[in-house]
């Protein structure tokens, strides 16, 4: 790891300048820019390799991408920002999505949701004191059959019932 | 299950997907060898147009005619792209997601066969980012067919040249647009574009470029194996429209699920026969026939064919033809504050009915469903209708979002009048009543 990130009291990083991309990460950045016919197409690529790194993408990541892809920083900025799943503000150790469209609402996200609120003592967009979960709404997962749905990172857990909400949080230490 | 009923599924196994070795022993990549060895690109478009193919991404274009708008010959371009939109979101829709965790090598070969028709030197496979499971198992896949030599420089000694890769998305709604799926795809913010030009002239990086949907280009590959007169056989008698449908269901049924089907099997027999009616205690209230952007029909319109056409005379679309369905136990304005939620979060916010129409949308639909609607809201939300419908916006996102709101409100009407708050004066009028009796 080679971040020379300076997290500030806004949780921001205050020193952009400093970022330095890990060379793995340089690396598969280098790859996925391989793939398309101009760099500027791997820009959501390499955010989410920056992300996955450090779990959001910290400020000074950002015009390192732009320099890297031949594209303004703004630019850059502009996708972190519209794409849901690019995160610009840090997040807990494991990312909770839970399914709030329609299928889910029909068989009951809502109670779900009211669930892992309960436990975790967070909102919507909020972050556990801990800094182990953050709870973010996400839409229709494509498992309307098995609803209500809910991703923690990469897994997908099916039919969740709110009585199976504590047992499932503590696969996530 | 066979090949010859159920061409796009009898393959699938979502548990343990066929390696290529497995899915060349099951007819696998024959289409590929046929169509490169045997047909001209133009004659894949034609019989994929003269089996009367139509989209399954919800439009229902028709595939063959869109293929032929891209320039062929010795002076078209050299670089132009097949992108494949699995970008998988429509609420109420789950079928991509099996085509690619239960058969990858299926949606491979398709890529090959039909981007060889229309000589595309590239193919992407626009995935969601949320499916982490069929992106790597479509990397394994593209990786395996690579190796064969269905891929890649000169496939099976073709003169023609195809890359395929995964292109893995970050999110949003708005990318299942074509255009904003070619914006995102370029790395930019997901907005569409205007049309003309359109994709086929001047798509990703302004070069002639298709997009279909996984489903749609699953079947190309069967098509060129058992031809087109097979293909309108799968429904004949039942529709206009050809071959097979991954129908589907979901909401308080006793057996949610997925199925192929000939096209134009009834609502009915979907919900009745195949999902098993309602789960005990409940009643069907309304049903949406294809994702979150098409409209109610009611229990009355339940043995309609699920066609394309059947639902449009019926005022609404097939969309994707899972159906979402609603029971006896939900208010319909909870339901459709829900449904206008997501399409307001998702707006892109590059146009401003949209942007601000339909969030203006929730706030007088939560006030309702409060028992606090006041009076003109009913009709401000028809206004609305209109000025979000056909026309009136960038893209099909505001009029897709209209069409549950519009039919909530011409099925379930009273529902919206008991929402609106009493006003005072009737209440003090009513308590006055009660004091002298």
């Amino acid at each position: 790891m080679s971040t020379a990130t300076v997290i500030g009291s806004t949780g921001f990083s205050t020193q952009a300048e400093e970022y330095r991309l890990h060379v793995d990460d340089y690396a598969s950045i280098e790859e996925e820019i391989g793939h398309y016919e101009d760099p500027r197409a791997a820009s959501i690529g390499a955010l989410k390799i920056v992300q996955k790194r450090h779990g959001w993408v910290p400020d000074g990541a950002i015009p390192v991408i732009g320099r890297l892809l031949g594209i303004p920083a703004s630019d850059v900025e502009g996708v972190a920002t519209f794409y849901n799943l690019i995160f610009r503000r840090p997040v807990g150790r494991y990312v909770i999505k839970v399914c709030d469209s329609v299928a889910c609402f029909l068989t009951g996200y809502e109670e779900l949701k009211e669930e892992v609120c309960k436990q975790l003592g967070i909102g919507l967009g909020e972050t556990t004191a801990d800094g182990r979960f953050t709870l973010l709404p996400i839409c229709c997962l494509g498992a309307c059959d098995r609803g209500p749905v809910l991703m923690i990172d990469d897994d997908t857990h099916f039919g969740v019932l709110p009585q199976e909400v504590a047992r499932l949080l503590e696969r996530y230490p | 299950m066979t090949a010859d009923t159920r061409p796009l599924t009898y393959r699938v196994d979502p548990a343990a997907p066929l390696d290529i070795r497995g899915y060349e022993s099951q007819e696998g990549y024959a289409a590929v060898r046929k169509a490169l060895k045997e047909m001209q690109p133009s004659e894949v478009t034609a019989l994929v147009k003269e089996a009367n193919l139509r989209g399954r991404g919800g439009a229902g274009f028709p595939t063959g005619v869109k293929w032929s708008l891209v320039p062929m010959g010795k002076n078209a371009p050299r670089q132009k792209y097949l992108l494949c939109n699995a970008d998988e979101m429509e609420p109420g829709t789950f079928k991509d997601r099996l085509l690619m965790e239960g058969a990858p090598h299926q949606l491979v070969e398709s890529m090959i066969v039909s981007g060889y028709a229309i000589q595309a030197s590239r193919g992407y496979i626009f995935l969601r980012g949320e499916y982490v499971l069929a992106a790597e198992r479509l990397e394994r896949a593209i990786g395996e067919a690579k190796v064969a030599g269905y891929l890649g420089a000169n496939p099976l000694g073709s003169p023609w040249s195809f890359e395929l890769f995964v292109h893995s998305g970050a999110g949003r709604y708005i990318p299942g647009e074509e255009t904003a799926l070619i914006n995102s795809l370029e790395g930019r913010r997901a907005h569409p574009r205007a049309k003309p030009p359109f994709p086929q002239i001047a798509g990703l990086w302004g070069k002639p470029t298709v997009v279909n949907n996984v489903e749609t280009l699953c079947n190309v590959p069967h098509i060129v194996l058992r031809g087109s007169q097979w293909f309108h056989e799968l429904s004949q008698g039942k529709s206009k429209d050809s071959g097979t449908k991954l129908y589907g269901a979901s909401g308080r049924v006793r057996r949610p699920g997925l199925w192929e089907l000939p096209f134009g099997v009834s609502a009915r027999e979907i919900l009745e026969e195949h999902a098993g009616g309602m789960q005990a205690g409940l009643k069907l209230k309304c049903w949406l026939p294809g994702g979150a952007s098409t409209d109610f029909l009611t229990p009355e319109h339940l043995d309609l064919a699920m066609d394309f056409d059947t639902i449009a005379k019926a005022g609404s679309r097939m969309g994707t033809g899972l159906l979402t369905v609603v029971d006896d136990s939900r208010s319909i304005i909870s339901v459709v504050r829900n449904l206008e939620e997501f399409f307001a979060r998702e707006s892109c916010g590059w146009c401003t009915p949209c942007r601000d129409g339909l969030p203006w949308s929730v706030r007088l639909l939560a006030a309702l469903e409060r028992g606090e609607g006041r009076p003109g809201d009913i009709e401000t939300l028809e206004q609305l209708c209109r000025f979000l419908g056909p026309g009136r916006t960038f893209c099909a996102h505001a009029p897709g979002a209209v069409e549950p709101l519009q039919s909530a409100i011409k099925y379930f009407r009273h529902e919206f009048e008991a929402g609106i708050a009493r006003p005072p004066v009737a209440a003090e009028h009513t308590r006055a009543a009660q004091a002298v009796a």
